[in-house]
């Protein structure tokens, strides 16, 4: 069965001799929020690519289209700028949360 | 016809239907390390108790040639019997016949057998063992999955449901265990998922084995869907036939009473815990210490074990025990464990199981992740189901019961009838050395030596708070006990409840945060 490890756990300044389980141990770590990153939000494959890198772009303009589940979801600029890079191409499965486009 | 040969048809006609998918899918069902569906019954029950309903039903399919086939019993066995001689509805779907497929006519039949245990306030077990829906038979097959569902919902409360899974059970099939009480599930046979890895690989891209996916071992540690996990599947039946000997038959009933049995000596209730409180101990030797025969049924035992649940007999009568782990996690309340706990709760206070809650936390697990998903409203779960519940509620404090944890553990607040507390307990809103960095923090900070001024403030607030008493001054807990007097206060306090009647204002239904 799942593997627990001893170790502290600290609640309200007292450090606690305990298991720590593997779901707690593996739990993914906070990352802020960063505008100049555009993560696929859900599993699936790029069909198309609407902007180049270098290109200024609109709040609203589509960037590309990520498929999933059988739509086409259309993914807009949440934000007026400059793309800096694309790093994925037409065809390309992606993960969630994978970096697809980033701002400069 | 004589009578000799209508009897001698009769014969005929059974033993043709008897044996399902005939003698080569059998085997093959034996060669994966399962029993068929019959034999699974007759294990399970005690001997020659099994009545079966509905052997000659036939199925309802028109199209794609399913009228030119005959599917014995239509996959699917259904009767009654009786564990420990107390009788119970039962079904098995039987995977040698179209791979346990869900029709019409087999549909019917388990709804049949549901409505029959709901009406005579009996049992359901349910044993899946189906490849999902019969899709010759379209949307006829969802309308049966679609009223079992419904049966279940009705049933919930009334009766106990009990669902193990001896095999794939797989898309909306899942739905039925998941909506009933105990889900029981056995090491390489059982799987469960909403969608299968051959779907999640082409619309995702993701690739995984169907053991990983919803196996019998993620379903108990991951997702905590089950609630007991079995190396085999004989293993699995002695498990539902000993959380049959605790539970009640209807939610009218009681659970039948045993022989009083003292607790094993091996456990000594007074030389487990720790006195420091961030030292860990198994709160199960505190259970096994004062229940009958140290014997304790464990639910959901690998999964948020944080908390501990399940059930055990005091003075030969059945309890639900909760306990704080302190070897986990250090016994905190998290979304996993508060989920765990209502669940529990409600289940008890539904069949009418008094509940005793031991006590030993620090309070609810902090993190960013805990929060994101949702600590706020799974935690509330645990203060519904403690509020809501009319049982006799028990509650011994062994250490500490700090902050929203002291609240949330069946405190007096929550409407618990008696409130023990070992003179180990710290009933206080946090531990001292937390409340001391905050109250004094313009001491320490402005102290020559701040490390000595935090020591002696956190000695100030341990010696005046981390203790029972203050609590026990305004009333908040009954008593201060003695660790070893614990087992005979509990079976007073059982004996005094027997009548307790807590009424409440009327309502349709609460609205618990699900």
């Amino acid at each position: 069965m799942e593997e627990n490890r001893t170790g502290k756990l600290i609640i309200d300044d007292t450090s606690y001799e305990t298991r720590l389980t593997k779901k707690f141990r593996t739990r993914k770590p906070y990352v802020k929020y960063d505008p100049n990153k555009v993560n696929a939000f859900i599993p699936g494959i790029i069909r198309d690519i609407n902007v180049k890198e270098g290109a200024r772009v609109k709040e609203g303009e589509q960037l590309l289209i990520l498929e999933a589940m059988k739509m086409k979801n259309l993914l807009l600029s949440h934000r007026e700028g400059k793309i800096k890079r694309i790093m994925v191409q037409s065809g390309d499965m992606v993960l969630k949360n994978q970096l697809l486009i980033e701002f400069e | 016809m004589s009578i000799l040969s209508k009897l001698k048809d009769f014969l005929f006609r059974y033993d043709k239907v008897k044996v399902g998918g005939g003698e080569k899918a059998n085997l093959k069902q034996a060669a994966m390390g399962k029993l068929t569906a019959r034999e699974r019954i007759h294990t399970l029950l005690d001997a020659d108790t099994f009545f079966e309903f509905d052997l000659f039903v036939r199925h309802e399919g028109k199209d794609f040639g399913m009228d030119k086939k005959d599917l014995p019993a239509d996959g699917v066995i259904t009767g009654t019997g009786t564990i420990i001689g107390h009788p119970v509805c039962i079904f098995a779907q039987d995977f040698t016949v179209a791979g346990g497929s869900l029709g019409l006519a087999h549909a019917r039949k388990i709804t049949k057998i549901m409505d029959h245990s709901i009406k005579m306030g009996i049992p359901l077990i349910g044993i899946n063992d189906s490849g999902g829906a019969r899709i010759q038979e379209g949307v006829n097959s969802l309308a049966g999955y679609g009223e079992i569902f419904y049966r279940n919902t009705l049933a919930s409360g009334v009766i106990p449901q009990i669902s193990v899974i001896l095999g794939p059970c797989a898309g909306g099939a899942v739905y039925s265990p998941a909506l009933t009480d105990f889900v029981f599930v056995v090491d390489k046979i059982s799987k469960m998922f909403i969608t299968g890895p051959e779907v999640i690989k082409t619309v995702l891209g993701e690739e995984i084995s169907m053991e990983d996916l919803g196996g019998a071992r993620i379903q108990s540690e991951i997702t905590g869907n089950a609630h007991f996990f079995a190396k085999s599947e004989l293993e699995c039946f002695d498990q539902i036939r000993k959380l049959c000997s605790f539970i009640p038959w209807n939610n009218q009933k009681k659970a039948n009473p045993f022989p009083a049995k003292k607790p094993k000596s091996n456990f000594d209730i007074e030389r487990i815990i720790p006195s420091d409180p961030s030292k860990p101990y198994d709160i199960r030797d505190i259970i096994f210490s004062m229940v009958d025969d140290s014997d304790f049924l464990e639910i959901q035992e690998h999964w948020a074990a944080n908390i501990v649940i399940g059930f055990a007999r005091i003075n030969g009568e059945t309890v639900g025990i909760v306990g704080n782990q302190p070897l986990v996690l250090a016994g905190v309340l998290d979304v996993d464990s508060s989920d765990k706990a209502a669940r529990f709760i409600r289940f008890c206070d539904a069949f009418n199981i008094p509940l005793l809650t031991l006590v030993d936390l620090p309070g609810y697990l902090p993190g960013v992740d805990q929060e994101h998903a949702g600590v706020i409203r799974h935690g509330a779960k645990i203060l519904y189901a403690y509020s809501e519940a009319t049982v006799p509620k028990m509650t011994v404090i062994l250490r500490k019961a700090y902050g929203g944890g002291y609240i949330a553990m069946c405190s007096r607040h929550l409407g618990a009838d008696f409130v023990f507390a070992w003179p180990t307990a710290e009933i206080a809103v946090m531990g001292p050395e937390g409340a001391a960095n905050i109250i004094f923090k313009s001491e320490i900070a402005g102290a020559s030596d701040p490390n000595e001024m935090r020591k002696q403030k956190v000695a100030e607030y341990t010696e005046k708070f981390a203790n029972p008493y203050v609590a026990a001054a305004n009333g908040y807990i009954d008593a201060v006990i003695s660790p070893a007097d614990t087992r005979k206060l509990l079976i007073q306090t059982l004996q005094l409840s027997k009548q307790k009647k807590e009424h409440r204002p009327f309502k349709k239904h609460g609205i618990p945060p699900f």
